[in-house]
């Protein structure tokens, strides 16, 4: 058996000197996405059904199938059934984990196929990178379809619930500086995670689990409250927590945090989603600065608060605060957006990218905000909730319908359907912030501003050297005794301006490594 | 509130007007059109939306994820 061995890379950088904690730590974000998968007919094992997608997806991408074969005389093709065939589901298992040239990671979690888009250095970017993997489903679905991998073709939901009490979850992950303590993150975040749901929530036809006494729900603002039943914890799949305590920052631990979140639901509005990733890296910042109301904010019960939040479309209906006071969730986003504007003014919005997405958060937020409290239909094009709930009550009031009614679950579940011909979340006119090109090419091509640009790279340009890749190393087999592991333990490091030289003057793995080693 | 008053009348400062104008002056075309828009997309939904929709929401059975 080879063992790696680590090969000094200069991605790394130098230490941090002592005078580092002044300078604003870069919000390194992503977001992942476990997608509910179906069959047009009959049933499959969502195991196995997951693990079609993701080789489907590998296969067409290696050149097995062309990267085009949409276009492609199809010719029926029997080689990736007969593949499948071959290899026992446990086999298939271990190999549905693929890393893709865009850096994203796409693989099968639990019984979903999920992406974990890469390492991005702005909310705008990490948008792009989402849609990005709504494209790579939809390429897989194609694939296996192309292969005849299955008896009938899979339909993928980008949502988090099956309306049956079982839920999958959509990720977020912020790069923190370890030296906030996490009891300072855990006050930091609650306040923000439960109340920003106004804008974040993608709704959902009634509820999943109920107090006993509580009357129906006709409809709520977030597919994800019905599950959430501790504050802090570790767990993810049971008794979830509001704040996740995972501590494993795929980075340098002595400088590094990476928050896990798991509170949020998978939007299809990309400004739902920039809004979501900006005012969670904003308040990141400024937790990190100390630039925080959040004693003022912390909710006297947050798990039912959240429960409370969420079952309330009025947006009106105020709980209770630590402190006593009782605040609606708009004035505790109008509060956080306040701090937000003075820690703009004070210490600016570096930190949130080099590109416009720190003014644009600001000004989105706000809008949003505005919006919402006026009158939430209004933002009908930017909130995945109100859209849907427009939807729903329309049809409702049109054809005389009981509140609970299968026709409106049935549009909720429909309003995330991937395909293009029945998705209801492409026909409710939601804004865009990236375009089809940005996000053909974000398919493909990784960011250029993290360390996903060197993973990506190394994928494409020496995939038969490339042994294996994660979050913080690429390891190379040469063909030679021992493999060789390059570390990437900085986020930040490892970017095209950092290494596009590096790799052009390096035709082969070899040449690469060589290279970082001398 | 009067804090939030303050917060909403708040000029200049970091975010640039005509971000924030660009963004509410696109946000208020795009909420009246959708509310012309409504009947329209409710045909469409009468179109478009799964046959039996009992059946199709009784087979969308999820294992739990994280």
């Amino acid at each position: 058996m080879k063992h790696p061995i680590a090969v000094d890379v200069r991605l790394n950088g130098s230490e941090p000197d002592s005078t580092s904690n002044l300078v604003a730590l870069a919000k390194i974000l992503g977001i992942e996405t476990e997608y509910g998968i179906a069959q047009t007919q009959g049933f499959m094992d969502p195991v196995l059904a997951s693990t079609i997608l993701v080789n489907a997806y590998a296969a067409a991408q290696s050149g097995k199938v062309r990267w085009d074969f949409f276009d492609e005389a199809p010719g029926r093709d029997a080689r990736g059934r007969a593949n499948f065939d071959a290899m026992p589901p446990m086999v298939e298992t271990h190999l549905a984990n693929t890393v893709l040239t865009n850096g994203a990671r796409f693989y099968v979690d639990h019984a979903h196929p999920e992406y974990s888009s890469p390492e991005c250095s702005s909310a705008l970017e990490a948008v792009t990178y989402d849609v990005a993997g709504e494209l790579v489903l939809r390429r897989a679905v194609a694939a296996a379809a192309q292969m005849k991998a299955a008896e009938a073709d899979f339909v993928v939901y980008k949502n988090n619930s099956d309306g049956k009490g079982n839920s999958y979850g959509c990720h977020e992950n912020y790069l923190v500086d370890r030296a906030l303590s996490f009891d300072a993150i855990v006050a930091s975040v609650i306040p923000h995670f439960i109340t920003r749901s106004v804008f974040c929530g993608a709704g959902k036809v009634g509820a999943e689990r109920r107090t006993e006494g509580e009357p129906d729900v006709a409809f709520q603002l977030t597919q994800r409250a019905d599950f959430f039943e501790e504050v802090v914890g570790l767990e993810t799949t049971v008794k979830r927590p509001l704040v996740n305590t995972r501590d494993e920052p795929h980075a340098d631990p002595k400088r590094f945090r990476r928050l896990h979140v798991i509170i949020g639901d998978a939007n299809m509005s990309e400004v739902a989603t920039f809004l979501k990733l900006s005012t969670t890296a904003l308040v990141l910042a400024m937790a990190e600065h100390h630039a925080l109301p959040q004693i003022e904010l912390m909710p006297a019960d947050p798990v039912q608060a959240f429960r409370h939040i969420s079952r309330d479309v009025s947006l009106r209906a105020p709980f209770l605060l630590e402190s006593g006071r009782l605040v609606t969730a708009i004035d505790v986003q109008w509060a956080l957006f306040e701090a937000a504007v003075n820690f703009a003014e004070r210490v600016g919005l570096e930190m949130l990218g080099a590109d416009r997405s720190g003014l644009l958060c600001l000004a989105r937020w706000e809008e949003v905000l505005t919006q919402l409290e006026r009158n939430p239909e209004e933002a009908a094009s930017t909130v995945d909730w109100v859209a849907k709930h427009r939807l729903v009550e329309g049809f409702r009031e049109r054809h005389g319908l009981e509140p609970t009614s299968a026709k409106l679950r049935a549009i909720d579940l429909q309003y995330h359907d991937l395909r293009p011909e029945k998705s209801l979340a492409l026909r409710v006119g939601l804004e865009r912030l990236s375009t089809d090109d940005q996000t053909r090419t974000a398919e493909i091509e990784p960011p250029q501003t993290t360390r996903a640009f060197f993973r990506g790279r190394c994928i494409s340009r020496y995939q038969e050297a490339v042994e294996s890749a994660n979050w913080d190393s690429v390891v190379f087999d040469l063909g030679s005794d021992p493999l060789r592991r390059v570390p990437m333990m900085d986020p930040t490091r490892g970017t095209a301006e950092e290494t596009s030289a590096l790799f052009e003057t390096s035709p082969t793995a070899v040449d690469l490594l060589q290279a970082l080693e001398s | 509130m009067p804090e939030r008053e303050q917060v909403r009348r708040r000029e200049g400062g970091r975010v640039e007007d005509a971000v924030v104008e660009e963004a509410t002056v696109a946000g208020a075309d795009t909420a009246a059109k959708l509310k012309n828009d409504l009947d329209d997309l409710l045909d469409e939904i009468d179109e478009v939306l799964e046959d039996n929709a009992e059946e199709f929401i009784k087979n969308y059975v999820q294992k739990g994820g994280q």
